[in-house]
């Protein structure tokens, strides 16, 4: 089961944490908010995904598995 | 014979339409009964009957209603009368002239759903609507055994109406929309799943009932079946709620408003989330979203504001941007940082102190600011200031080179709220021949 990077953009206050730890698929726009590829995420990043969604100091950054349908 | 009016038939001069009446004009409400562990034949009809959502994004209303229904648990009923555009007077219409056939969709809906309560909202700024519901829920009483109907005055803004939102507020929070999943259908008021739904489209549930799904798309396009209420605005002789024919062409609305002041500059279409057409185009233009989308607008909740010859489109455009970044919730730090940058950018503009690359600097914000919200206001904010470029490209190079010219001093055009709602007199209401 794939699983993708969610942000809640409401709870994210641009500590900029998930970029520092997820370079891989996550910027910072020029305010300092995270830019968020969420292609699904490879084996390999799934374990520093996790760490940046525990890192977040608002818990904004989710990681989720995929939904059926909508 | 044109079918028409349907929504604003029997509406008598001296305004509202009271049960009586209503019950007279339109026959009597053909009660709902919930079927056990089986669909509701309602929801089938108006599958057949192809009602599109009003408030906006247009989506299918059978769709939403199974969406709510294939939940185990008991839904609630949301009308959604809050209409915070503020180009749009159509729901308020409706509210204070046929409130009724608002009431009786809803009905219909929650009987449909097994739903065991109705909130009712409607705006602040609109005591109107209110006053004309309020009375309207007392007059039908819970006689009939329908379902209790509540009414729910939400706080003004141009979001306050958005589904999450209205969800956060009558569950006792601020009027802000919220991050979703889940979506309202899922878990909404009281974390049942909720229904939603536009207050014209409950009041076409209303006549599908009646009337069927072959009569409903005996008016309309294929894609957009039965009438539509739209709000013209703007320099024609008689603004104001029509009903109309999606179809229809926009001359016949012009027309029927007793014709445009001079040929209008351009038309914006759905709304301050919409985009505009040019006024050269203007003549070859039907109302209804497959014609429209050539231009890249739609019909959205109904709105046709038109911009006179006369006026300035990049003051008009400066204002209405500000105002849109400062109708946002302040929740989602791309939306807050994005459209501010964007206003301040086309205010630059606008004063003739714009430098570097302007083009540039707004096609990166609007990347930024698009599709990083919580809910759709920036998205929405953007197509509009985009298509405001585009339309008034010429306008804009000129206030790029030489700043502020004659016509930016002039009396604002386009609608945006004032203090207390314009209360809606009955001579507004009209209705367009198809």
């Amino acid at each position: 089961m794939s699983q993708r990077v969610r942000l809640n953009p409401i709870a994210c206050e641009a500590h900029g944490m998930c970029a520092e730890l997820l370079p891989e698929r996550i910027t910072l726009d020029e305010w300092g908010y995270p830019l968020i590829d969420d292609e699904p995420l490879p084996h390999a990043l799934v374990g520093h995904a996790k760490r940046a969604a525990a890192a977040c100091p608002t818990f904004a950054l989710l990681i989720e598995r995929e939904r059926e349908g909508k | 014979m044109s079918g028409l009016p349907r929504l604003l038939a029997g509406i008598p001069a001296s305004g509202a339409l009271d049960l009586d009446g209503h019950v007279r004009t339109h026959g009597e409400l053909p009660h709902e009964r919930r079927h056990r562990r089986r669909e509701s034949p309602l929801i089938e009809l108006v599958e057949h009957a192809g009602l599109r959502g009003r408030g906006g994004a247009g989506f299918p209303a059978a769709r939403k209603l199974r969406a709510v229904g294939a939940s185990r648990r008991r839904p609630i009923v949301v009308v959604n009368a809050a209409e915070g555009e503020p180009a749009s007077l159509k729901d308020k219409t409706l509210c204070q002239l046929a409130p009724h056939l608002v009431l009786d969709g809803a009905q219909l809906v929650a009987e449909a759903l097994g739903a065991d309560e109705v909130l009712f909202c409607v705006c602040e700024t609109s005591p109107d609507s209110a006053e004309s519901v309020a009375p309207a829920i007392e007059e039908r009483g819970s006689s009939q055994g329908e379902v209790p109907v509540r009414l729910s005055v939400v706080p003004s803004g141009y979001v306050s109406g958005q589904e999450s939102a209205l969800v956060n507020h009558l569950g006792g929070g601020a009027a802000l929309p919220k991050s979703t999943p889940p979506m309202p259908f899922e878990q909404g008021v009281k974390r049942r799943p909720t229904l939603i739904n536009n207050a014209e489209t409950l009041a076409h549930v209303a006549l599908i009932a009646r009337h069927g799904s072959a009569w409903f798309r005996e008016l309309g396009t294929p894609s957009q079946p039965g009438s539509a209420l739209v709000t013209l605005s703007g320099p024609v002789a008689h603004a104001g709620v029509y009903e109309i024919e999606p179809g229809s062409s926009l001359s016949s609305l012009l027309e029927a408003a007793g014709g445009a002041d001079g040929q209008p500059r351009a038309a914006l279409l759905g709304g301050y989330a919409g985009a505009w057409i040019d006024g050269s185009l203007l003549r070859g233009v039907a109302l209804a979203d497959e014609h429209l989308a050539v231009h890249g607008a739609s019909l959205g909740a109904g709105v046709v504001a038109l911009l006179s010859e006369d006026a300035c489109a990049v003051a008009e455009t400066a204002r209405i941007a500000r105002w849109l970044s400062d109708q946002g919730a302040g929740q989602c730090g791309p939306c807050v940082n994005g459209l501010d940058a964007l206003a301040s950018t086309i205010e630059q503009i606008a004063a003739g102190e714009a430098h570097g690359d302007t083009g540039a600097r707004i096609e990166r914000l609007a990347t930024l600011t698009r599709q990083r919200g919580a809910c759709g206001h920036p998205d929405g904010a953007v197509r509009f200031i985009l298509s405001s470029l585009q339309t008034f490209a010429d306008e804009f190079a000129d206030h790029g080179r030489h700043g502020r010219c004659d016509a930016c001093g002039r009396a604002a055009e386009l609608p945006l709220p004032l203090p207390l709602d314009a209360r809606i007199d009955a001579s507004r209401r009209r209705v367009v021949p198809a």
